[in-house]
């Protein structure tokens, strides 16, 4: 039997690093379903979870498996899934479910190339648009990009605390890449990991809503069994959870989920930065081209060019205001991401045609070699 | 036409309000429809199966029985189409003192939600299934469904179903499930006593209750409200422990109603945690080995 | 529900009385309480309830054997009954409280 949290110093891939991070951040439930390039993460929870008194469901499909995880979640039990394309497709249906119901969880996205089936053993970064809009309707969701094992450790704890704190499903939008990559991983003692649980209620029981916002605009959340008759649906609800098929609370609803992620940016939105400071041309890219890109901008260094990088951590909300500052004081930017201009675009929404944006992007199956970003540092700017 | 009286300030209280959301009555259900009667039914015998109700759930996917999990003063979770049933699951796996009712009808955990129905059973998840059939999908406006009789019309099979519909005793005996049983909303005894038996054994146990859906599948088909009520009191043949793969509803020749599986196997959990949490077994954590 | 026999002892047995209670504001009108009550005890109503059905009325109360059938088909919750104490008097086996009519 092992601890939860195992510390020590490894070599590992970022899959088990993510499962690993996903024990120290007190996940006791996962549900899933095999899938190339995410499977390691369920192989290593199905034998870790019964070393910390955890459960761990091998569901019939990816559907079920999403249903379960928030099933565990009302249960009272911090819980996730990881996938890959075909079945982030399937769960986003009840990942839907997740934001109406204001339901913790965490749902990783090992990406490979698409569409379709695509490129089951190959790496792509083209399921983040999918990531922002995939579920139907209109919502805020919380994504976040690791670049390597180590990240993926702390962003899977990361990303169990935010959804704790704001009531929602976070996505680790990670890529084949660094899921299959080995690297070293220090995981440091339980101590010194922050973790946080979901708000829970005071008061009265009869009395309670459990939509009804606290003061940073989540509200408390207890779990079934515990005498609070809940009644929790996926129809639009008001602040008690009973379903109201009215134009006002579908308003308050939507506000609801939409502005606690809105009124809280500042603690959610993680950039990173290199040699960004006296930049003229900034690099933006997030997940493993983050690594293509300090590369490159360190080659353009050499070269004279003065480049910058600046890397996306959330990834969802995205980091507008960070965006919008640089493209003040920049002459021009650069997005490096392995699919055809999806953050790209976000990009050029904020830059707003101030300055030149281009695009360093491949449709996928490989990751984008330096050269690439550099020559075109090279002949753009 | 007389003056439309005011609600009358002191009602007396039905002997289930205790067990409704007393201020969300009036229900959606359309009148005639069975699923209140199926419902009530099935609140009667969770009152009287003794269970702790602080710690039992009811879980609905969507559609006209669907909507039961709004009506329940329970903890209740009305989840999407066809998912009940693993959501259910996660529900137990998080937390196994919890009794799970699944209520839903056949369009949802049959159609859309079959594999789910069918893993669960398969897996002796540990729950009480109780599916309303009534023959169509009711919510959406009466569109055939994965039990409508051969030749029954409905606004997708306007001229009549090209479709066999499914046995669906047949199917949750097939997958594992230990505790089948079959009965109408007219026999509204029997469907309780088997929904309290039901509730109280662990393991997958699940209930078919057929239920007219006058509005939808009844004025397609030539049946007013009670004209289903009366064919199940003619046409039922209580016959328990009967061969499920006799059990097609036929309401020609007879529908047979009944229990017709209860066997006792170790469930999911016990499994789980004899393999991979021994600890537990030790502890006697409550709900795993009473 | 006319096939029932008639228990050669009924005279001796006590049968339990009811008094039923209809929530008229819940029910639709279905009629299955009506139609399936053993003691034909109740009749659609002519007025209109709040939803504009006609709920049913209990024309017969001094039928009623509390047997509960209306409450547990009605799909409503708009219907009950409650046991009523029998009044018993030597000789006079399950008398109605609300009348002096002896029952079947």
């Amino acid at each position: 039997m092992k601890p939860a949290v195992l510390t020590g110093e490894y070599f590992m891939t970022g899959d088990v690093a993510c499962a690993e991070g996903a024990l120290a951040a007190g996940c006791r439930f996962f549900g899933g379903y095999p899938i190339t390039p995410a499977t390691e993460i369920a192989e290593r929870m199905a034998l870790r979870l019964s070393h910390v008194d955890g459960c761990f469901i091998q569901m019939e499909d990816e559907i079920g498996a999403m249903a379960a995880v928030l099933g565990a979640s009302w249960g009272g039990v911090k819980s996730m899934t990881a996938t890959s394309g075909p079945g982030f497709s399937l769960m986003m249906e009840n990942i839907g479910l997740g934001i109406c119901t204001e339901t913790p969880c965490v749902v990783v996205n090992v990406q490979r190339g698409g569409p379709s089936t695509g490129l089951p053993t190959h790496g792509a970064q083209s399921d983040m648009m999918q990531a922002r809009w995939g579920s139907h309707g209109h919502y805020e969701i919380i994504a976040l990009a690791p670049s390597s094992p180590q990240e993926i450790f702390y962003l899977t704890i990361t990303a169990f605390n935010l959804s704790e704190k704001y009531r929602l499903p976070v996505l680790i939008m990670t890529d084949e890449i660094v899921g299959h990559m080995s690297e070293k991983v220090i995981i440091p003692e339980a101590k010194l990991i922050e973790i946080v649980s979901r708000p829970r209620p005071k008061g009265r029981k009869d009395r309670f809503k459990p939509f009804a916002p606290g003061p940073n605009g989540v509200a408390p959340m207890p779990a079934a069994g515990e005498g609070y008759n809940l009644h929790i649906t996926g129809l639009t609800h008001d602040e008690k959870g009973y379903p109201v098929m009215a134009v006002e609370t579908q308003t308050e609803m939507v506000a609801r989920i939409t502005e606690k992620i809105q009124r809280n940016l500042d603690d959610i939105i993680r950039t990173d930065d290199f040699l960004l400071d006296d930049a003229e041309i900034a690099v933006i890219s997030y997940g493993v081209s983050v690594r293509t890109s300090m590369a490159a901008v360190a080659e353009a260094r050499k070269l004279g060019i003065k480049a910058g990088l600046l890397r996306l951590v959330t990834i969802w909300p995205f980091p507008e205001h960070q965006i919008c500052k640089l493209a003040d004081r920049v002459k021009g930017f650069v997005t490096v991401e392995i699919n055809l201009g999806q953050i790209h675009r976000e990009v050029e929404r904020c830059v707003g045609g101030k300055v030149p944006i281009f695009l360093v992007g491949h449709p996928g199956g490989t990751i984008i070699h330096p050269d690439s970003v550099v020559n075109l540092l090279k002949e753009a700017f | 036409m007389q003056e439309i009286p005011k609600p009358s300030k002191k009602q007396p209280c039905h002997p289930l309000d205790d067990l409704i959301r007393t201020d969300r009555i009036p229900h959606i259900w359309c009148p005639g429809c069975g699923i209140g009667t199926v419902f009530s039914s099935c609140l009667a015998a969770l009152k009287g199966s003794g269970i702790n109700l602080g710690k039992t759930v009811m879980v609905s996917g969507i559609g006209c029985s669907g909507r039961a999990a709004g009506y329940v003063k329970l903890d209740s979770f009305h989840t999407t189409h066809g998912r009940a049933i693993p959501f259910a699951t996660g529900l137990k796996l998080a937390n196994p003192e919890l009794n799970i009712v699944v209520f839903s009808g056949d369009g949802d955990l049959f159609a859309i939600g079959g594999n789910h129905f069918i893993h669960a059973a398969r897996r002796n998840m540990d729950m009480t299934v109780i599916c309303v059939n009534n023959l169509n999908y009711g919510m959406t406006g009466g569109q055939v469904a994965a039990t409508t009789p051969y030749l029954a019309k409905s606004t997708t099979t306007p001229v009549g179903n090209p479709e066999t519909p499914f046995n669906l005793p047949l199917m949750a005996y097939a997958c594992g499930a230990t505790y089948v049983a079959r009965w109408t909303m007219l026999h509204t005894r029997d469907l309780t006593d088997s929904i309290t038996e039901a509730i109280g054994k662990k393991g997958f146990s699940f209930i078919e209750a057929l239920s007219p859906c006058p509005v939808n599948y009844g004025r397609r088909n030539k049946q007013k409200p009670l004209d289903m009520l009366k064919v199940y009191q003619k046409k039922a043949i209580i016959k328990n422990d009967a061969d499920p793969s006799t059990l097609d509803i036929d309401f020609e020749k007879g529908i047979i109603l009944g229990k017709f599986v209860d066997v006792d196997r170790p469930t999911f959990i016990e499994h789980y945690d004899k393999i991979y949490r021994p600890s537990r077994l030790q502890e006697n954590v409550p709900g795993l080995n009473s | 529900m006319d096939f029932w026999r008639v228990p050669l002892d009924a005279d001796t047995i006590k049968v339990s009385l009811g008094i039923v209670h209809i929530l008229e504001d819940r029910c639709k009108g279905c009629g299955y309480c009506i139609e399936y009550c053993p003691k034909q005890a109740l009749e659609l109503s002519t007025k209109f309830n709040q939803k504009g059905y006609h709920p049913p009325v209990v024309v017969k109360p001094e039928e009623c054997v509390n047997c509960h059938y209306c409450e547990i088909i009605c799909p409503e919750f708009a219907i009950f009954s409650v046991e009523s104490p029998p009044i018993t008097e030597p000789g006079r086996a399950g008398t109605h409280p609300n009348s002096a009519i002896k029952v079947k």
